[in-house]
């Protein structure tokens, strides 16, 4: 592979499967957490969180990079704290990569689970409560179950999403060549100077072959899960 | 075991006001549908919160609104059967009865995986996704999934209410037999007189959110104020009865207290307990005992009451023997015939009456 890649190619290439990789299995957990709470919880402030989650969805990339740098570079009040608690650095760094990610594929996570769980019957949870299941337990063995086909699917829109961010990216992390060169900044940078176009060329194959790839799996992995719930 | 309900909760078109207490056995909740029959048996299970009320089973407060207690439904340790059965689609049948297991104190009594099986005729069936099970096979995996969580009680609503007829005659039995063979009372929901009579053992009657009558099933099912609630058709008696003898004309001999009836051949061995379910329409009246009749099944009785309705008849309610019955005669037969309280009468129970269907085995 390296061989027909070249080393700025290969580099850009691991390290965006990387970064989309981390930011999908991370933001996992609290996506599924903020889908449930939107789904079905009512409480005071839904539709301020239900507006901040999709605000990286309608926000220009930039902007949102920008925010985050505000936020997260090494003087913005939460990139400071976590420098100084956890020796943690976001900005310039592969994991602000992840943050950024995360971000701008979380509207996209949230809404195909909150659709997985608004589409159980809570008829069914009602059941298992009445068998003695305690919520968390109906979550685990009930919700969590039925709504894997959503997740599977969300977690996929969320990976290509990262595999493709730009923008806020390229703004909170900028564009260095391997440390924080993700897919599309090579690409970008590459179209950018004389006999790029080949290399370009190369990364635009590659993730058509990722998307594909990662298509297909989910696919074979929804329509699995989506048997099991069928009950046939 | 008993379980004391006092609530109160506004509805739609009425405030719901219930307050009954139901003792072992299986106690029938009937009613007409949109009478609050599901929100009384939702606030049991703890799946709805009454705006004020009590529920206490054997002394222990799953719901108190004055004292604050409110026992959440995964503590109340209550099998609920729903109308729709509910299986969990993504679990095998085995991992649906099963799935209650885990969550039961350590040491609660209760059947094991394979008495529940053979209670209910589902030993073929564990392997299987509820997607391809038939209504009535759904339903008795519910029924089972319940008992196997251990519970103090089981609550049904309407559980057989979503099949067809010979889908209800493939579960009743199954549901007799829990009546008759676990120590384990049941809550349960019907609009069904047919259902009621065969199953119940205590009834309450609801009626626009309020209990219009409560007692034994012989009691309230007899009782000429019920008829109303029942509906003309549906009225009648139901009398406890033991299988004394068959015949070889393919007669089953049945003694009831106030005598004896004869119907076509019962599978049961002689001295089983049972029922049998006497409709109001299809009882005669007679003043002097009648002869010369192809009749076979003759009781004789005293009348306890008369009830008469806005139409031309009257239900007549005797004493047979120890059990009561009804019978629904034109009024102006009654006057005809000078019915009146303490007179002795026979009735003539057409024998097509006592079927086979509405006979309750007991």
């Amino acid at each position: 592979m390296t061989g027909w890649l070249g080393v700025q190619e290969w580099q850009a290439v691991a390290l965006s499967l990387k970064v989309s990789l981390w930011a999908t299995a991370l933001s996992l957990p609290l996506g599924i957490l903020i889908a449930y709470a939107l789904a079905r919880w009512q409480f005071r402030g839904k539709q301020v969180l239900n507006g901040l989650v999709h605000l990286p969805l309608i926000l220009p990339p930039v902007v949102t990079g920008y925010l985050l740098l505000l936020t997260f570079g090494r003087r913005g009040p939460v990139g400071a704290w976590l420098e100084e608690v956890f020796g943690l650095v976001l900005a310039f760094r592969w994991t602000g990569a992840v943050l950024a990610a995360s971000i701008m594929a979380f509207p996209l996570m949230v809404r195909a689970i909150r659709l997985a769980i608004e589409a159980v019957d809570p008829r069914l949870e009602q059941a298992a409560a009445t068998l003695g299941a305690s919520r968390p337990w109906v979550f685990a063995t009930v919700t969590l179950p039925l709504i894997l086909p959503g997740l599977i699917a969300g977690a996929l829109l969320a990976f290509a999403k990262a595999m493709g961010e730009f923008g806020a990216t390229i703004t909170f992390v900028s564009n260095i060549p391997g440390q924080t060169q993700t897919l599309p900044s090579a690409i970008y940078t590459f179209l950018q100077v004389p006999g790029g176009e080949a290399s370009a060329l190369r990364l635009v194959l590659v993730s058509v072959a990722v998307a594909m790839a990662a298509l297909v799996a989910s696919e074979l992995l929804a329509r699995r899960a989506a048997r099991r719930v069928a009950g046939a | 075991m008993s379980l004391a309900v006092d609530i109160a909760q506004p509805l739609g078109r009425f405030d719901l006001a219930v307050a009954f207490e139901a003792p072992g056995g299986i106690t029938a909740l009937f009613g007409r549908s949109g009478t609050g029959k599901t929100t009384v048996i939702n606030a049991v299970a703890g799946l709805l919160r009454p705006r004020t009320g009590r529920i206490a089973i054997c002394g222990e407060t799953l719901l108190d609104t004055a004292a604050g207690i409110d026992l959440p439904a995964h503590r109340r340790r209550l099998g609920y059967v729903f109308q729709d059965g509910r299986l969990f689609p993504h679990l095998s049948v085995r991992q649906n009865l099963t799935f209650g297991a885990r969550f039961a104190p350590r040491g609660a009594k209760g059947p094991s995986l394979e008495e529940v099986c053979d209670l209910l005729g589902i030993d073929d069936l564990l392997e299987r996704r509820p997607g391809a099970l038939s209504g009535g096979e759904h339903q008795r995996v519910a029924i089972g999934r319940a008992l196997l969580s251990r519970p103090r009680m089981l609550l049904m609503d309407e559980p057989l209410a979503a099949l067809d007829a010979p889908r209800k005659e493939e579960i009743l039995p199954h549901l007799e037999r829990l009546r008759d063979h676990t120590a384990i009372p049941i809550l349960y929901v019907s609009h069904s007189v047919a259902e009621v009579a065969r199953l119940a053992t205590y009834v309450v009657v609801l009626e626009s959110g309020r209990v219009a009558r409560a007692g034994p099933a012989e009691r309230v099912l007899s009782d000429p104020a019920t008829v109303r609630q029942l509906g003309l058709r549906e009225a009648g008696s139901i009398l406890p009865a033991s299988v004394a003898r068959h015949h070889d004309d393919g007669l089953t001999e049945l003694d009831v207290t106030g005598g004896r009836l004869f119907l076509p051949r019962m599978d049961r061995p002689e001295g089983t307990q049972t029922r049998v379910r006497v409709l109001a329409h299809d009882v005669i009246l007679a003043r002097e005992r009648p002869a010369g009749l192809s009749a076979l099944n003759i009781l004789p009785g005293v009348v306890l009451t008369i009830r008469e309705g806005s139409g031309p008849g009257v239900i007549v309610q005797m004493q047979c023997g120890e059990d009561r019955l009804l019978a629904r005669i034109t009024r102006r037969s009654a006057e005809a015939m000078k019915l009146a309280p303490g007179v002795r009468v026979h009735a003539v129970i057409k024998s097509v009456s006592i079927a086979r269907t509405d006979v309750g085995a007991g």
